[in-house]
């Protein structure tokens, strides 16, 4: 059943609270790449994938992939906020510790419930692609989402993916890149340029739509465009904040892969309250 | 047991053809059968495979990395995916997506090389895989097979097809000389005897299993009775075979169309040193890279014919205590 934006905003911030939480506790992750990406991970699990959670292998569900397996934390928590089996809630502050079914990267080994297992980076829209085949030739309902990140898509593998996805007309496939402009090392455009992002989409022959990855609205209009697309795979260039709804956070290339410290836990905490 | 007059080792279809005809025998039998490849079918053999099913054939372009991947999402959505290329650029250039997608996801996921070795012969050395058995084999989990003749491809791609779980198999350009009748069974990870013998055992892998029974054969004229095995499966290797043969001849040569280093000799030894230590000898590729000529030509050169296993035989028995 579809949820109006505000339940999927007490989500989101529940999720965000999740994050600093899990990151704190294990003292190591990836803070601003989990942040960027929550309202889309909200708006896909708790408003659009068919999926259920209680049946999670149902061959008709909606596959997502978590391509830049980084960002985990997100993950995690959104599939044990709407409930998988395999995802225990209560567990969530055992990530990145031994015996934890919350690995560092997501890993099917330890979650079953995971579509792919994830962390090297490029990889994830390969897998999408033959997934998007595979149901296509069994004429089988399932959509492909795989989310990737801006810094992830300067990897190779992603724009033979991006070639191979338009030419072989996977249109149950959707690629969304969490463009929020920052990466290890720093700011992308100082790293390794990608823009003009949808451009180079387009260029790639994807259908591409550009939105603000913070609004459930834009989110949601672009998932349906992207479902009423025919004959071409569709990429949703989604522009986020990296580290948003965490001030000290945002923008701050520092949280791509550091765990905040006492302070700076509680004021994120503060902050999300 | 076979005797020496059952081999005529007549030539016969390269693995490559054995492996492209029998794919197409599986697409008829099983709709999840598919293929994935990067535009080598016309060398792998996957073109009989794409003309009559066209719809289960997918051409990923010159993009191994994205093959491999492409196999895996299709493995994880049920179907039984061949990705082919040259084994230097499947192997090498899809090694990551082997180990994160198959290996690592544990899908079912099945790769085949052809080309391997150095008898691909006149394309030379960047198109010559010497060590994809050693990268293959050192994925958890994976099965990696190298065949010595069409019979053994055919049925070997059968059982990989039948196996749940990820498969290398390692197939070559030339036609290989027949070394098995259409009745010979065929298991993953059990080896096969083909040769009796008591004074030293050779085991061998694709190409170099007729070399063997050459060098066997040669052998026997000087009074020396050489075992043969054809160890068509790398991973998991027959440890059973293996530890016979070093209690019961005491001396054994490994002979392969592959670097030494990684390869299946050093897997054998880590066997027989564990059960039944006694000498051993390899042929192989030492260290180097080959060059163009014809194949022939090469694996004289490279020291990979019947002279050099029953060499490394006579070099064996001298050490054999």
């Amino acid at each position: 059943m579809p949820k109006s934006i505000e339940e999927l905003q007490l989500i989101a911030q529940r999720v965000r609270r999740d994050i600093i939480e899990m990151i704190y506790e294990a003292k190591s992750g990836h803070p601003g790449g989990s942040l960027s990406a929550v309202e889309i991970l909200v708006q896909l699990y708790f408003d659009y994938l068919k999926i259920d959670p209680k049946n999670p292998k149902w061959p008709d569900r909606d596959r997502f992939i978590l391509s830049k397996g980084h960002a985990a934390p997100v993950l995690y928590s959104v599939m044990a906020e709407v409930g998988y089996p395999d995802t225990p809630k209560d567990q969530l502050n055992t990530l990145r510790k031994y015996g934890s079914v919350f690995q560092g990267h997501p890993d099917m080994r330890f979650i079953p419930s995971l579509e792919a297992s994830t962390g090297s980076l490029g990889e994830g829209l390969s897998l999408g692609i033959g997934m998007g085949l595979g149901a296509r030739l069994d004429g089988r309902p399932p959509r492909i989402y795989v989310m990737l990140g801006d810094g992830e898509i300067q990897e190779g593998q992603i724009w033979e993916a991006a070639m191979s996805g338009a030419f072989l007309k996977v249109d149950n496939v959707v690629a969304i890149v969490d463009y929020n402009g920052i990466q290890l090392d720093g700011f992308v455009k100082d790293i390794m340029e990608v823009a003009p992002l949808a451009d180079k989409w387009r260029a790639f022959g994807w259908h591409t739509i550009e939105i603000d990855g913070h609004d459930f609205h834009a989110i949601r209009a672009a998932l349906q465009e992207a479902e009423g697309t025919k004959g071409k795979p569709t990429c949703m260039v989604a522009h986020t904040v990296k580290g948003k709804g965490v001030s000290f956070m945002e923008n701050n290339p520092k949280f791509h892969g550091m765990a905040p410290n006492k302070d700076e836990y509680q004021l994120a905490m503060k902050e999300l309250s | 047991m076979p005797t020496n007059a059952k081999f005529e080792l007549k030539p016969g279809p390269a693995t490559r053809e054995a492996f492209g005809r029998t794919l197409v025998e599986l697409g008829r039998e099983n709709k999840d059968v598919v293929v994935v490849d990067a535009d080598l079918s016309k060398s792998t053999m996957t073109t009989y495979f794409a003309k009559e099913f066209p719809d289960r054939f997918f051409s990923c372009g010159i993009a191994e990395a994205n093959m491999v991947g492409v196999g895996a999402g299709l493995a994880m959505m049920g179907k039984i995916p061949f990705v082919a290329s040259f084994s230097v650029f499947a192997v090498n250039k899809g090694f990551e997506q082997m180990r994160i997608g198959a290996a690592y996801g544990r899908s079912n996921l099945k790769v085949v090389g052809t080309h391997s070795g150095i008898s691909i012969g006149e394309d030379g050395p960047s198109q010559m895989s010497v060590e994809e058995i050693a990268l293959a084999c050192s994925l958890a989990g994976f099965v990696v097979m190298a065949p010595a003749d069409g019979a053994s491809t055919k049925a070997l791609v059968r059982a990989a097809a039948a196996y749940y779980g990820p498969v290398f198999i390692r197939t070559g350009r030339p036609k290989a000389l027949t070394v098995y009748g259409a009745d010979q069974k065929f298991e993953i990870g059990k080896a096969i005897e083909v040769m009796e013998g008591k004074d030293v055992t050779i085991i061998a892998s694709g190409l170099l299993v007729a070399q063997a029974i050459l060098a066997a054969e040669a052998l026997e004229t000087d009074g020396i009775s050489a075992r043969v095995i054809d160890m068509h499966t790398v991973k998991p290797l027959d440890r059973d075979a293996i530890s016979r043969a070093a209690a019961e001849t005491r001396a054994i040569v490994v002979a392969e169309e592959h670097l030494v280093d990684g390869g299946l000799g050093v897997k054998v030894a880590q066997v027989v040193t564990e059960t039944h230590p006694c000498a051993m000898e390899f042929v192989g590729i030492h260290d180097r890279y080959a060059e163009s000529g014809q194949p022939e030509e090469l694996l004289e050169k490279y020291g990979l014919v019947a002279r050099d296993v029953a060499a490394a035989a006579r070099k064996v028995l001298a050490r054999k205590r």
